[in-house]
């Protein structure tokens, strides 16, 4: 069965068949995040030899590791980003992309986050937010909405969400989207610029996972949570013109930042560069 | 960028940037001088006093040998990059203190199952937390044991000079090389900043060792096997189209991830044993004065072997037979070898600026009938000859 759909999946080239099939619970926004990212590599022409996916620990951080085939580096809990800046310093002309969850990159790592962003380092983000520390059966996240009952806000949330590319775009970011997993096309489009962009680039998906976060919050059906994304998504044009009030549980979507900025490993081989040039080394 | 295949280029440029002699530095530009020899050509770091001179010095020099210096947002982050950029095949290496040590400890774990070649130098300050801070210690010793969870191996230098650290630097790397594993230097504020004459020797006096890389696409295949039956498998870097997995993860030979097959854990686990265990000859080291004929030995380490040296010829002078041994790799413990010393002796000081951690290593290895004694002072300042004098005095 699993054989069959897999031969008949169009990108299946992209995907390391030895480790399938994924360990994602059925209806979990992984599989769209996955399917989305093969297809802007695809749409890209990008050879899987140029590209290097680094993740942390959750169920989001194993969407690309170990199912995506490429370098694949699968590392601690919220350090992904800080590896990553390892392996982009050392492979300057690869793509170095993380795929991770909420409370992987904007809880336990979130000084990375912004740091990377602050440093406009040439990485590609896809930052898998589910509201809810998945993996570990469901406790409340620094994502999770306000009132929202998870497995410790058994009563309810009392914490606000970190706006997260809010925050990224602040910090410098040479690239920021957010969009939900119903909404693939924009989504995929928008993780091309982000391979595409130079400097930092994140792409925010507001995921589901029914099975920890949906079934707590009246949201049993995968479906009932990709509605509630629908109904719920305010594009950026509108929400600007929105008061505070007025956003209070709404996910704004779109493009926050695509702008050029110098890069950290370009900047780092310039240095360099010059450096040589000042000690007469050039050429040594 | 990396030394590998471009060595011509790399002599030239080291012999014109540093030239053979003495030089009047810090312990902690030794360090830095040593790894730039090594073929260190990535350093993520924070700052950290008695540390910090080592990111100074790197950040000065790496640029010139085409190398790359980062600061990162905390020591966390420092050693992730460092595994990073080690899978891209550069000679990476990280140098902190005690509270930098201890945010390290999961990614150091990290890897030794992964088995990266890095290096990381603690340069060991008072603790237990802020402690003394900028003052020296030798507090950390079962820290690089088992600072991190789980049941691994770990290989430890530990250099006595600012000369010793410029060669026990690059021994370090050498090792980390050879054995693709992370290996720790237990260096101390003491040594990081004194400042005394060390010679640059020629490059060419330098040995240099590289990571063995897969000889063929079989090899790539498996990161983590032994084909060579040494425990040490080709590593497969990033970048060449092998499409290789590294997980921290209890993994099989092929990279992917098995936490469900105990003989899966059991093999990856006992081979990372095994790898250490087999390649003794690789690390061992440990230097020994007068034991030949001796009644009384000192076991020392770092910094504290100095003043333990001087102590011993004093005695000698005064005709008591003692001798000093001084472990250089401090893990795994040159157990053997302290066995055999223990035989001779009736009595065994161990001296170390803490209050008995090394001394729990000499007493796995030495009969009941050898009194053994610890000669310990914390408080930031180094033991003396007097000190340890005295003591050798009190058993004779
Ligand atoms: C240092 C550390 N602390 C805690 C954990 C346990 N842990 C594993 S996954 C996880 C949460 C992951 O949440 P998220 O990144 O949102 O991923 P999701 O599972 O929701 O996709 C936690 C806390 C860990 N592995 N390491
Ligand atoms: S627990 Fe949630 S996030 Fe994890 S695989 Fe299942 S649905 Fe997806
Ligand atoms: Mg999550």
């Amino acid at each position: 069965m699993a054989k069959e759909i897999y031969s008949k999946y169009p990108l299946i080239k992209y995907l390391r068949r030895e480790a399938l099939p994924t360990a994602l619970c059925p209806g979990c926004g992984g599989g769209t995040v996955l399917n989305a990212f093969a297809n802007a590599v695809d749409g890209l022409k990008i050879d899987p030899r140029d590209l290097v996916v680094v993740s942390g620990i959750g169920c989001s951080a194993w969407i690309a590791s170990p199912y995506f085939l490429a370098d694949t580096l699968h590392t601690t809990h919220g350090r992904a980003i800080a590896f990553a800046t390892g392996v982009k310093v050392g492979l300057p002309d690869k793509k170095v992309v993380v795929i991770s969850g909420d409370g992987d990159l904007a809880g336990i790592g979130g000084n990375h986050l912004i740091h990377a962003a602050r440093r406009n380092v040439d990485i590609t983000v896809i930052l898998v937010n589910n509201f809810i520390y998945g993996m570990t059966g469901g406790q409340v996240a620094p994502t999770t909405p306000f009132g929202a009952i998870t497995t410790t806000t058994p009563y309810r949330n009392i914490e606000h969400p970190l706006q997260i590319s809010e925050t990224v775009a602040a910090a410098g970011a040479s690239y920021v989207a957010r969009w939900t997993t119903a909404h693939v096309y924009q989504l995929i489009e928008s993780i091309k610029k982000a391979l595409t962009v130079k400097g930092f680039s994140l792409v925010e998906v507001i995921s589901q996972c029914p099975v920890q976060f949906g079934r707590r919050n009246r949201m049993k059906e995968p479906a009932e949570m990709l509605r509630w994304f629908l109904r719920n998504s305010v594009p950026l044009a509108k929400a600007k013109k929105m008061k505070p009030e007025e956003l209070e549980g709404k996910f704004v979507i779109g493009e926050f930042v695509n702008r050029e900025r110098p890069e950290f490993t370009d900047e780092l081989n310039k240095l360099i560069d010059e450096v040589q040039e000042h000690f007469g080394l050039k050429g040594e | 960028m990396i030394i590998h295949g471009d060595e011509p280029g790399q002599i030239r440029l080291i012999r014109k940037l540093y030239r053979p002699g003495n030089y009047f530095m810090q312990g902690d530009e030794a360090v830095s001088y040593g790894a730039i020899f090594a073929g260190c050509r990535f350093y993520a770091g924070y700052p950290i006093t008695p540390a910090s001179e080592i990111a100074e010095t790197m950040a000065r020099e790496l640029p010139k040998v085409s190398g790359y210096y980062i600061q990162m947002e905390d020591e966390i982050g420092s050693i992730a990059a460092v595994v990073g950029a080690s899978w891209t095949g550069l000679k990476s290496m990280t140098a902190t203190s005690g509270p930098g040590f201890s945010l390290m400890q999961e990614n150091l774990g990290y890897a030794v199952m992964t088995e990266t070649p890095l290096v990381l130098v603690d340069v060991q300050r008072s603790g237990p937390s802020t402690g003394q801070a900028t003052k020296g210690a030798q507090g950390d010793f079962f820290q690089a044991r088992w600072g991190t969870h789980g049941d691994h191996p770990i290989i430890a230098v530990s250099p006595t000079s600012g000369q010793d650290a410029f060669w026990e630097t690059i021994r370090a790397f050498n090792i980390a090389e050879r054995l693709r594993t992370p290996v720790v230097v237990l260096f101390d504020g003491v040594l990081a900043h004194t400042r005394e004459l060390v010679r640059i020797p020629d490059i060419e006096e330098v040995e240099i060792a590289y990571r063995k890389l897969p000889a063929n696409e079989e090899e790539a295949k498996l990161p983590f096997g032994d084909p060579h039956g040494d425990g040490v498998p080709p590593m497969p870097l990033f970048g060449h189209g092998y499409f290789t997995h590294v997980t921290g993860s209890t993994h099989k030979e092929n990279g992917l991830r098995d936490v469900y097959t105990p003989g899966v854990h059991d093999k990856l686990v006992r081979r990372l044993h095994r790898k250490i265990e087999q390649n003794k000859s690789v690390y061992e080291k440990y230097e020994e004065h007068f034991s030949d004929d001796a009644e009384i030995l000192v076991v020392s380490w770092g910094v504290t072997a100095r003043p333990a040296l001087g102590a011993v010829l004093r005695a000698r002078e005064e005709g008591i037979k003692v001798g000093l041994f001084v472990p250089k790799t401090v893990h795994p413990f040159p157990g053997e070898r302290m066995r055999k010393l223990g035989k001779r002796v009736r009595a065994i000081l161990v001296s170390e600026m803490n209050l008995g951690q090394m001394i729990l290593e000499v007493e796995r290895y030495v009969n009941d009938d050898v009194a053994l004694k610890g000669v310990n002072k914390i408080g930031g300042v180094p033991l003396t000859v007097e000190e340890i004098l005295r003591e050798i005095r009190g058993v004779a």
